[in-house]
């Protein structure tokens, strides 16, 4: 059993924080956010040029052969700095797809571009109909010649306004729910017949409704194996929560330490509003939600290569108590900041919305609640 | 980081479980079904057998008979007692006045008092609460008057844990009442069969006799049992208080308790389905899951600290206020989940076969054990305490 860092990942921290430091300030991130595209290229570049692109990935696909621990450190980072560029949505979540999924030469084909910088891809598998469950499928794919041909709605499909390419859910067999007929699809942003309808997201990120119109697809850009997809989907999900469970640690620490600093100056009859202990005792529950977050995330991101069970109840345990704890030290944040705290200028709003789009994405505390209690075990 | 314990670390969890299964004391085992107060004996034959094979005090220094056990020995050391459901120690020599024994004890007084805790010759008790001073500790009023080589002890402490059981007591008492309450403090040990001593059993709302009042009038006490130096009282006591903080998460003793929560909840049936089944009670099981392992792991975190050589510091105060909320919402939902059988008082009944009555025997003690669990966010510095240790401590505020 070991707790600690190895010389590389303190070393990987420090390079993290240093970029977020010196290119990603709340005036630089503002002035991202204010762009047409609402994204950085530039920045993303200066990703790839760092090595964070291809952290995860193995070495023969231009990797540097990270795990779980590594993705966890950028991630707490990137949630300091509120990054807007899509590292979750195109690495740790379509690249761990493809890693889990695909074919070798599909791995060959797109993780080497991942890592470079030069392929965006996001994952289009929620449905209007379907909430969070990832099997409640109406787009079906049927077969057509060697290929196949696509039809249905995908909703609120994040960084889809940014990527290159799609990995699209569709059912390619069996009923809306089944777990089996699930099929992977690598699709073109322009291939025709797909419909895009962009817009910003609550947390100044952007995202699309899309539909596809009898979009016709190579039997090449099945990803893996047709009808085989939800298992991989699933534990690809399951990773990028244990990720983003790192992303809503660092908002909540910046959180908290802002309003302990804030708490310390505000001055209000005659004295520092920290002096009241009503509001000591608030800031005490922030900072042991941080505490606790962090050790579930480490509990999560630790067993993420345990059996399928382990993991879905390590990443549920895990989604539920950072759904909660984000909400408390965001509304609390906000709270104790008092009418600062709504203004847009300062940047407590934006770290809570943040938080607030976390929750709702990979299924809230209810949906992982849920699926928590679903493995039972004792 | 990795979480997979190493080899030499399951030899030693198998190592520690063969121990327990082959000399935990038979008369103990299962005793949750006789809901009574364990006898001073019972208590000293398990300490005294894990003293025998050197195992009461792993977290001791070396020298005055304490294990060289890594933080992860010590974890599963824990975990092993934990799941073989055996009998607490009693803290009040091993953990709170051994350290401070130790750390500012003369030779003299580490010779004689260490090893007969360490073997269970005497048994403890504390005096450091009073009626009038108990968050506010440094309030105490209790005096200790120089008469020649002895101390004149007047006054009262209160919340003696299993008093009527001790041999020895340690005070915090006043030696001068012209200073700054904190440094007017000195630290005294007393025989509790000096003449003076009185003690009065409080009933506890579980009908539990745990904790007593204790009267001193005109003790006399050797100037020998004075700890350190006269007025220094206060700074050995903190010593003595961060002793008592640590270790108090219980989460091994917590993960047995939701263990048991779950079959008393699928053998209850609610609506023809088992209580386990049911989404309400699910939910409610499935959320206190989830902040255990939060406690798990922060627990785990402050022994890697440990490890690395950091003393727990003032966020040990976490493990306090998260693991005793743990510890009452699981004795929350046993009661619970027992249903009408919560409603029961069986203490003092003798478990005969015959005569007692024939209620589920997993739910028996489980309405004392819920009065009885309010204790937790209250003792060991309240939970509002704690938090006000946070907010100085850590938040700078």
């Amino acid at each position: 059993m070991d707790f600690s860092f190895t010389e590389e990942q303190a070393l990987l921290r420090n390079s993290v924080q240093r970029f977020i430091q010196d290119r990603y300030s709340f005036e630089a991130r503002k002035a991202i956010l204010a762009l047409d595209a609402g994204w950085s290229r530039d920045l993303w570049n200066g990703f790839a040029e760092l090595g964070l692109l291809a952290a995860p990935f193995a070495e023969e696909y231009g990797g540097f052969g990270g795990g779980a621990i590594e993705t966890m450190i950028i991630m707490e980072e990137f949630g300091k700095g509120l990054v807007v560029e899509p590292y979750l949505q195109t690495v740790v979540l379509c690249g761990g797809l493809i890693n889990l999924a695909g074919l070798s030469a599909q791995k060959a084909a797109l993780l080497p571009k991942i890592a470079s910088g030069e392929l965006i891809l996001a994952l289009a598998y929620t449905e209007p109909q379907g909430r969070f469950n990832p099997a409640d499928l109406v787009t079906r794919a049927e077969k057509s010649g060697d290929g196949f041909v696509l039809n249905g709605n995908k909703a609120v499909v994040c960084a889809a306004p940014w990527a290159d390419k799609f990995l699209v859910t569709a059912r390619t067999s069996g009923a809306q729910r089944d777990r089996g007929g699930v099929t992977i699809f690598i699709v073109d942003k322009d291939a025709p017949g797909i419909t895009r309808r962009d817009y910003p997201t609550i947390d100044g990120q952007r995202a699309s409704e899309i539909n596809f119109e009898n979009v016709k697809v190579d039997g090449d850009d099945v990803l893996g194996q047709a009808g085989m997809g939800l298992a991989p989907l699933e534990a690809a999900i399951d990773r990028a929560i244990a990720a983003q469970c790192a992303e809503a640690v660092g908002c909540m620490r910046v959180l908290t330490d802002t309003t302990v600093e804030y708490c310390k100056t505000r001055k209000q009859f005659g004295q520092p509003i920290g002096k009241f202990q009503v509001l000591q005792h608030r800031m005490v529950d922030m900072f042991m939600e941080c505490e606790q977050s962090l050790s579930i995330t480490y509990m999560v991101n630790l067993k993420l290569d345990e059996s399928d069970a382990e993991r879905v109840r390590a990443a549920s345990a895990a989604k539920v108590h950072i759904g909660k704890s984000g909400r408390f030290v965001g509304q609390q944040a906000i709270q104790l900041h008092g009418g600062m705290g709504m203004t847009d200028e300062l940047n407590v709003g934006h770290y809570f919305k943040r938080l607030t789009m976390i929750d709702a994405q990979f299924g809230n505390v209810d949906y992982h609640l849920k699926r928590f209690a679903a493995t039972g075990q004792v | 980081m990795d979480l997979k314990f190493t080899p030499e670390e399951i030899a030693f969890q198998s190592e520690v479980r063969a121990f327990i299964a082959e000399n935990y004391p038979a008369n103990l085992r299962g005793r949750r079904k006789i809901e009574r107060e364990l006898s001073k004996e019972e208590y000293l034959s398990w300490h005294r057998i894990l003293a025998k094979k050197g195992w009461v005090a792993p977290s001791w220094p070396v020298q005055y008979g304490g294990t060289s056990w890594t933080p992860a020995q010590k974890y599963i050391f824990g975990q092993e007692l934990a799941g073989a459901e055996t009998i607490p120690l009693i803290t009040f020599g091993l953990n709170l006045v051994a350290p401070v024994i130790w750390t500012f004890g003369n030779q003299q007084q580490k010779d004689y008092y260490l090893p007969r805790i360490y073997q269970g010759t005497d048994w403890w008790c504390q005096g450091y609460s009073e009626p009038g001073a108990g968050s506010d500790l440094a309030s105490l009023r209790m005096r200790a008057v120089p008469d020649g080589d002895h101390y004149v002890l007047n006054g009262s402490k209160t919340w003696n844990t299993l008093g009527q059981h001790a041999d020895m007591i340690f005070c915090l008492v006043r030696t001068n009442i012209d200073v700054k309450a904190q440094e007017g403090i000195s630290f005294i040990l007393a025989d509790m069969k000096s003449p003076g001593i009185t003690v009065r059993p409080i009933i506890t709302l579980d009908g539990g006799h745990e904790v007593n009042e204790i009267f001193f009038d005109d003790v006399k006490v050797p100037a020998a049992n004075r700890i350190g130096e006269e007025n220094k009282g206060w700074t050995y006591a903190k010593v003595l208080l961060g002793h008592e903080r640590s270790g108090i998460a219980g989460v091994a003793r917590s993960r047995q308790q939701i263990a048991r929560l779950k079959r008393l909840a699928q053998r209850e049936f609610a609506g023809g389905r088992p209580l386990l089944e049911d989404h309400d009670f699910a939910h409610k099981l499935a959320a206190l899951e989830i902040d255990l392992l939060a406690l798990e792991f922060t627990d785990l975190r402050t022994l890697a600290a440990e490890n690395a050589g950091k003393s727990p510091g003032p966020e040990s105060s976490i493990l306090k206020i998260k693991g005793t909320e743990v510890q009452q919402r699981i004795s929350e939902l046993l009661i619970e989940a027992s249903g009408i059988y919560g409603a029961p008082y069986l203490r003092g009944m003798v478990f005969d076969g015959d005569n007692f009555p024939n209620v589920p025997q997993d739910t028996i003690g489980i309405g004392s054990e819920y009065l009885n669990m309010r204790k937790t966010s209250i003792y060991g510095g309240s939970n509002e305490i704690q938090r006000n240790i946070i907010a100085k401590a850590v938040l700078g505020l």
